[in-house]
C-alpha cells in the first residue's frame, strides 16, 4: 500500500490546469502543421496560419489559448493500492481553483443550470477508474461549450447498418458546421450504456491525434474532410484533423453512438504519480 | 484592406461586401448570452438600453480574467448563433454591427438587409492572438456578470471578415 497525501494531487491539478491551457498539445499543434502545409485554399491556408500563431502567442505570452478555459474535467485512473489521505474530491477541485485563479482563467462555471447566478471555477467533472498498480494517473480535459454544444447521441437499433452510424456521425459535425472552431477533433463513443458511449466519445478526445487509426475512422475522417466545411467553415481541405472511436460492449437490444467534438483548441495534459 | 471606424455612420458599411477583409478601430462593446437576454429584456419592458447602441458594433465574446500587467486576457469570439434570437431587436435599436463566430439564422440575415446591418467574424479560437489588438478595456455594465458582463473594448487593426453584408450575402454557402 502506498500513501498519497491528497496535497499532492491539489498541487499536480493546478499544474496541469496551467500546462493545458498555455501550451497547445504537441500532437495537436504538428497536425495543424501538416493541415497548414497541404492546405490549397489561401483563407484556409491564413485561417490555420492564425491558429498556429496564436498558440505560439497563448505559449510565450502566458495567455489561455482559448477565452473558453472550458469545463474543467479530470480522469483519474486510480491504482488500487494507492492508500489516498484526505478527500479526493475536495483535493481535486482545489487544484482546479488554484490552476484557473493563478492563471487568470475565466470562470466559466455557473452554480446552477436555471438561476445561472454567479459564475465561478469549479466544481470540475471526476471520472475516475480503479486501475491495478500504486501510482494515479491524472489527466485534464478543459471542454470549451462552444463545441461541447454541437454533441450528438444516439440509441441506434442493434440491427442498424454501419453506414447508418457513419451518416449519424459525419451529420454530427455537418450540423456543427462552421459553429465550433474547425478543423475539429471528433470523439465517438459506440456501445455501453447512453451515459457510457458519452464518456467513450469524450474520452476520445484524450487519444493522440497521430495514434494508429482503424479503417473505420479513416473512413469517417475521409468522409468529414468531403464536406468542404474548412478552417472556421470557410472552405478547405482539412474540417477534422482525427476522427477517435472509442468502442465498448453493449446491450443485445440497443446500440448506442454518442459523438463529442472537439474545437482545434483541443487541450488535456497528464501526470503520473 | 480597408480600415473601418466604429461607430458607424449611416452609409459606411454599405459598400462592404461578403468575403471581405477589414480592419476595426474604434471602440467596441462585448455582449454574449446574459447580458442579450438583459438588454432584450430591458427593451421589451421600455426601460431603454444602459449603453447607446446607435451605430454601435456588439462583440460576442467573454474574455477571460485579465493577466497582471495586460490590457484584457484571452478574448476570442463566441457562438453567434446563440444570440440570434436577440439580434434582430438590437438591430432596431440602432446596432449596427456585431462580430462573432459561425452561421446565422434566416431572420438574422433578413434583419441586417433590412437595418443595414453587417455580421463580421474574426479569428475563431484565436483568443490570445485577438488580444493584442485590444488597447483599453473597462466593464462597461452588467459587472455583476463576470464573464458576461458588457466591455468597453477599444481595439485597434482588429482583423475581420465580413460574414454577411448589409444586402444579406453571406459568406457561407
Amino acid at each position: 500500500m502506498r500513501k498519497i497525501n491528497v496535497s499532492q494531487i491539489s498541487g499536480a491539478v493546478a499544474g496541469l490546469v496551467k500546462q493545458a491551457s498555455f501550451f497547445l498539445r504537441a500532437d495537436v499543434l504538428s497536425a495543424l502543421r501538416r493541415a497548414f502545409l497541404e492546405e490549397r485554399n489561401s483563407r484556409a491556408k491564413k485561417i490555420l496560419k492564425a491558429v498556429l500563431d496564436n498558440a505560439a502567442c497563448a505559449r510565450k505570452e502566458k495567455l489561455a489559448i482559448c477565452q473558453d478555459t472550458g469545463f474543467p474535467i479530470v480522469f483519474i485512473d486510480l491504482g488500487q493500492d494507492v492508500f489516498l489521505k484526505g478527500s479526493l474530491e475536495k483535493a481535486v477541485n482545489k487544484g482546479i481553483e488554484e490552476g484557473y485563479k493563478r492563471n487568470s482563467l475565466r470562470n466559466s462555471i455557473v452554480a446552477h443550470p436555471l438561476d445561472r447566478k454567479g459564475s465561478g471555477f469549479s466544481p470540475c467533472l471526476i471520472h475516475t477508474h480503479i486501475v491495478k498498480g500504486d501510482k494515479v494517473k491524472i489527466t485534464f480535459l478543459p471542454k470549451g461549450f462552444g463545441c461541447e454544444n454541437k454533441s450528438r447521441l444516439q440509441m441506434f437499433k442493434p440491427t442498424a447498418s454501419l453506414a447508418e452510424i457513419k451518416d449519424f456521425i459525419v451529420g454530427a459535425v455537418k450540423d456543427a458546421g462552421p459553429d465550433a472552431c474547425p478543423p475539429y477533433v471528433v470523439g465517438v463513443g459506440i456501445g455501453g450504456t447512453a451515459d457510457y458511449s458519452a464518456v467513450l466519445a469524450k474520452k476520445a478526445l484524450l487519444r493522440r491525434v497521430s495514434s494508429k487509426k482503424s479503417k473505420l475512422e479513416n473512413d469517417l475522417l475521409n468522409a468529414i474532410n468531403k464536406t468542404g466545411i474548412g478552417p472556421m467553415g470557410l472552405g478547405g481541405r482539412c474540417t477534422a484533423l482525427a476522427v477517435h472511436v472509442e468502442i465498448y460492449p453493449t446491450h443485445i437490444a440497443g446500440l448506442p453512438v454518442s459523438v463529442n467534438i472537439s474545437c482545434h483548441a483541443l487541450r488535456s495534459a497528464s501526470i503520473v504519480l | 484592406m480597408r480600415r473601418l471606424t466604429v461607430p458607424f455612420g449611416k452609409n459606411m458599411l454599405g459598400s462592404l461586401k461578403a468575403g471581405e477583409e477589414v480592419l476595426l478601430n474604434g471602440t467596441i462593446y462585448t455582449a454574449r448570452d446574459q447580458a442579450h437576454k438583459r438588454m432584450a429584456e430591458a427593451v421589451k419592458a421600455g426601460r431603454g438600453l444602459p449603453i447607446d447602441l446607435k451605430g454601435a458594433c456588439i462583440y460576442y465574446c467573454g474574455p477571460t480574467h485579465t493577466p497582471y500587467g495586460r490590457v484584457i486576457g484571452s478574448c476570442g469570439p463566441t457562438t453567434s448563433s446563440r444570440m440570434d434570437a436577440f439580434t434582430p431587436l438590437l438591430l432596431l435599436s440602432g446596432l449596427r454591427a456585431v462580430i462573432g463566430k459561425g452561421a446565422r439564422s434566416q431572420e438574422v440575415r433578413d434583419a441586417l438587409r433590412k437595418h443595414k446591418g453587417v455580421y463580421f467574424l474574426t479569428y475563431a479560437g484565436c483568443g490570445a492572438l485577438l488580444s493584442g489588438c485590444v488597447k483599453k478595456r473597462s466593464v462597461a455594465v452588467y459587472g455583476d456578470l463576470g464573464p458576461e458582463a458588457v466591455f468597453r473594448m477599444e481595439v485597434e487593426d482588429f482583423p475581420l471578415i465580413v460574414a454577411i453584408d448589409t444586402m444579406g450575402n453571406s459568406v457561407y454557402k
